[in-house]
């Protein structure tokens, strides 16, 4: 078992206060100001402590953005994901044990802040502290606390263990933004246990069989929990180029992770059908598969639940792992939150507010800008887009490894 | 159960053919003979039915898995799939409810065979006579399976049990089985009707079929030509003759019977009366291949017309008289008794004249102008069209359009009658498609692979300023494309009406079509045959897509 000795992280409300990173700044109006509320939430805007405006998810109080998807000032990171990371901000804040991999991710340039899970900041008379998300190393939910109201935006979160982050911290808030990715019931997470006893079965029978098993998955997150999950001792585990540039960023933040190797130049057959390759989904598409001879392609996602997906990918196998929360985590965190107003953001979010309604919950859609495509929908869009920032690093980190001639 | 569900998803995951019939065969070589009878129904497509309604297997799925009804049919609309939506949500381990009797629950989950499940619940469930009887067979089942056997347990209650997976390659594995030649057991396959333990061991014994039985044999099918017909060699090499828009069907005559097999090897018989009259003066021993068409007066009257006549047990004499049908034959596989598919196509073809002849069957010719009440065969000969040359032929092809047939057939003189679709010996080159630019305007949610994409599109031409529906395309796009489609959709989207959209009008398709025929059931008053999209016009703009009146030009065939 390789999973890192982290200290339980504890809420502290009344943490060690740092005034000093986001000095206060006069509110700007930013251009053509749009609300979709419901019209519930519309009521009630006036006294909202955030609000989405074309930039994304503002607080007008403290001056800050929580995942832009807009070059803002000042961005408060849930975590390194494409489509919660964008680079080009004046400067960002996020939970200490991600700063190296948001900095991998959006590059050199822009100044990155740090707080300690637990750690609070006050901004502008606004107090904001991030706790624990679960979902990837460094992954945070943002509270956000003025005049007596607190709002926890959850960004994405899962609740199933994981042995490269820390565990998923609950909180209470009076308005609870929430994910929604997989927020139909069904889905439901098998142990993580049992998946990882499914790898290592495939990657052993392709052994025998000499074919090199490739997973495909996130270069960020789930790629390393994946390296963390199976049994090193059934053979190398070879990284892509993409993956390689995180595992190294994760080893930097503490992380304990398995021998992985990346692939050198001009490097054949590698692995000799042995191996287990952990590359991002782009590369089922080119040639970089044919560096290892006879394959089966297995993926790691959520969406591996649903046969249409499965086979849409084209994939020898699906193995459901996710580091987003399965239908009843979602309900469960939310109910946990005692929040008596939740907003519904990123998957499934028409189906998931409206049956929170039902429940006698104040919910509604929160909208969000999908890579500038309209409202996301309950469609495995979301990850795709992750998948796509994927493909574009992989295109630049893999470079050299691709080059073989 | 278990085993079959093992292989129903062992085809599903490869499409290896030789893993499939790998697969096929380490089932067939290990189920019990009476699942194995089953199995072999489902993998033939045999006919199943809907022993629950759907609306019913929703309620119980919903009320076991604690939600509202509406949020199973968002499920529904992500998954694409029905019985894999109610498998997804049922709890894995379900409560007994209070009436049923604690031995069901003590069972394993294999105690269920697939011959069970098929026959015993679904009868039993047949047989029910309450909505409350129903839900308890069905609660029982489910606490004995799991999600994966649940999956194809929905599909058998619900009739839709489908598996991807040929005749061709069934009928190899059970060759291997059973020892034989795959032709062979192909042939035994061909219309036998598979129900119990027994048929089943029959089917594989050494030398079955000893017995003389009605069955056909397998179709022998034309690929599309997709070349210039020179390239073929010598015209004199080749048999051409129209291809005609009917059924495909052949004429089975043996011992005192006549059987009527389609393609997809039903038994249409009592469908079409006329014909088995016509064809019990044939001797037996006689096997025709041929199409069945809507003939009056010596006129076509067109497949739309023939349509009313298939699919039906029994036939009015009303219908009878409105919609006359005939059999009009290309091809002689079986002669006093004994198989002539070896022989080449020119020596069958002699002897199918002769045969038709002493019979007083003539050729049948779509050239005729007038229609002649002359007198009407139900048995013809499909005729020759003479040609010393490729461009008589393609003058031939240029006129099929207006005849009402779909193009033409160029057979090759010195082949046997194949099986399945070798290439090479008969080849269908059909009439160019007709063509035009409509705008896309709802969109839903594909099922199968396609799950979760809009794929399904609705087509609009304009008319009055307005785009009116005239057609359902769902092929013709590669994935990449259906995939950048489902964006624009769902950034198009102006109305949800469940799993469909309204759209946009922003995307422009060229669609091809067989015919456009005029229609009652339709609102623009227009049905087309066959719509599927050639490609997608991204240099149009929607205003200069077709009209209704550009489509209605197109009508060739008043009927």
């Amino acid at each position: 078992m390789a999973r890192q000795g982290w200290p339980a992280s504890l809420f502290r409300a009344a943490g060690t206060l740092r005034e000093s990173v986001f000095p206060p700044r006069p509110c700007p109006t930013a251009p053509g100001l749009q609300y979709r509320f419901s019209k519930k939430a519309r009521r009630s805007q006036v006294a909202d402590l955030l609000e989405v405006t074309e930039a994304g998810l503002y607080c007008a109080a403290g001056d800050f953005y929580i995942d832009p998807w807009r070059r803002v000032p000042r961005a408060i990171i849930t975590h390194a994901h494409a489509d919660h990371a964008r680079s080009g901000c004046d400067r960002y804040l996020c939970a200490a044990p991600g700063k190296l991999i948001l900095r991998t991710r959006i590059g050199g340039g822009s100044p990155i802040d740090a707080l300690r899970y637990g750690e609070s900041l006050l901004i502008n008379g606004v107090r904001v502290s991030l706790a624990s998300a679960g979902h990837v190393l460094g992954s945070a939910q943002v509270r956000v606390e003025h005049k007596g109201i607190v709002w926890v935006v959850s960004g994405d979160y899962k609740t199933a263990p994981d042995p490269t982050c820390h565990p998923f911290e609950q909180l209470e808030a009076d308005v609870f933004v929430t994910e929604s990715t997989f927020g139909l019931p069904i889905y439901r997470w098998p142990h993580p246990d049992g998946i990882a006893a499914e790898i290592n079965q495939w990657w052993r029978a392709n052994q025998a069989a000499g074919r090199t098993s490739v997973l495909l998955a996130y270069a960020l997150g789930k790629a390393q929990r994946l390296a963390a999950m199976v049994d090193p001792s059934i053979g190398p585990i070879v990284a892509h180029g993409a993956v390689m540039k995180l595992v190294r960023a994760y080893r930097d933040s503490g992380v304990r992770l398995p021998s992985i190797d990346g692939v050198p130049p001009g490097a054949r057959k590698v692995g000799n059908g042995r191996a287990l390759v952990i590359a991002p989904p782009s590369v089922a598409a080119g040639r970089w598969l044919r560096l290892f001879g006879e394959v089966s392609v297995g993926v790691a996602s959520g969406w591996m639940t649903l046969r249409g997906v499965r086979r849409r990918r084209g994939c020898d196998q699906g193995f459901i792992v996710s580091d987003h929360a399965d239908f009843p985590a979602l309900l469960q965190v939310i109910e946990a939150t005692r929040a008596k107003r939740v907003l519904v953001t990123h998957g499934a979010t028409a189906a998931l507010a409206r049956l929170l309604c039902e429940r006698g919950l104040d919910a509604a859609v929160l909208p969000t800008h999908f890579t500038g495509e309209g409202p996301p929908d309950a469609s495995p869009e979301v990850e795709e887009a992750e998948e796509n920032a994927a493909t574009s690093d992989a295109k630049s980190a893999a470079g050299p490894s691709d080059a073989a001639p | 159960m278990k085993r079959f569900t093992d292989l129903y998803w062992q085809l599903d995951a490869t499409s290896s053919t030789t893993e499939k019939v790998a697969a096929l065969e380490a089932y067939f070589s290990q189920a019990p003979a009476e699942d194995a009878a089953s199995a072999l129904h489902l993998l033939c497509g045999g006919k199943q039915s809907r022993a629950v309604s759907l609306a019913h297997l929703r309620q119980w799925a919903a009320e076991a898995a604690g939600i509202p009804l509406w949020l199973l049919e968002e499920c529904y609309a992500q998954v694409g799939d029905l019985a894999e939506t109610l498998a997804l949500l049922l709890p894995d381990r379900l409560s007994p409810s209070s009436e049923t009797e604690p031995a069901d629950t003590s069972s394993s989950p294999q105690a269920i065979g697939l011959a069970e499940c098929v026959r015993t619940t679904v009868e039993r469930l047949r047989q029910a006579k309450d909505e409350h009887a129903k839900r308890e067979i069905v609660v029982g089942v489910w606490q004995k399976l799991e999600t994966r056997e649940r999956i194809v347990w929905h599909k058998l209650l619900t009739g839709g049990c489908r598996i991807g997976v040929s005749r061709t390659l069934v009928a190899r594995a059970l060759a291997e089985v059973a020892g034989v030649e795959p032709a062979v057991m192909a042939h035994r396959l061909i219309g036998a009707s598979i129900a119990t333990a027994a048929d089943y061991e029959a089917l594989l014994h050494p030398d079955a079929l000893a017995t003389p039985s009605q069955r056909p044999y397998p179709f022998f099918l034309a690929a599309p030509l997709e070349t210039e017909p020179a390239a073929l060699g010598p015209v004199a090499d080749w048999l051409a003759e129209w291809k005609w828009d009917g059924m495909r069907a052949q004429l089975v005559c043996r011992g005192d019977g006549v059987a009527i097999w389609t393609r997809g090897e039903e038994l249409v018989s009592e469908a079409f009366p006329e014909l088995l009259a016509a064809a019990s003066h044939l001797p037996a021993g006689t096997v025709l291949d041929g199409e069945i068409l809507a003939i009056r007066d010596r006129q076509l009257l067109g497949f739309t017309t023939l349509s009313r006549r298939i699919g039906r047990r029994q036939v009015g004499k009303k219908l009878r008289a409105e919609v006359p049908c005939a059999f009009v034959a290309y091809d002689l596989l079986e002669a006093e008794g004994s198989d002539l598919r070896g022989l080449p196509l020119e020596a069958r073809r002699a002897r199918l004249e002769l045969l038709l002849e002493t019979h007083g069957a003539g050729p049948f010719d779509p050239t005729q102008a007038a229609p002649t009440a002359a007198g009407d065969h139900v048995l013809w000969l499909s005729p020759a069209l003479p040609a010393t040359s490729w461009e008589e032929l393609v003058g031939w092809r240029q006129g099929a359009r207006k005849l009402g047939v779909e193009g033409l057939l160029l057979k090759r003189k010195e082949g046997s009658y194949g099986t399945g679709r070798t290439r090479g010996e008969w080849w269908k080159w059909k009439v160019e498609p007709l063509e035009i630019d409509a705008v896309l305007i709802y969109a839903q949610a594909g099922h199968g692979r396609r799950a979760g994409l809009h794929s399904d599109y609705t087509f609009g031409l304009w008319h009055d300023g307005q785009l009116v529906t005239v057609a359902k395309a769902y092929s013709g796009l590669t994935d990449a494309e259906i995939v950048e489609v489902d964006r624009i959709v769902r950034a198009t989207t102006l109305e949800k009406h469940g799993p469909v959209r309204i759209v946009q009008p922003t995307l422009v398709m060229q669609l091809a079509f067989e015919g456009v025929n005029r229609s009652t059931r339709h609102k623009a008053g227009i049905a087309v045959r066959f719509p599927r999209i050639l490609r997608w016009r991204r240099d149009k703009p929607p205003a200069e897509a077709g009209t209704l009146a550009d489509l209605q030009a197109l009508i060739d065939q008043p009927s």
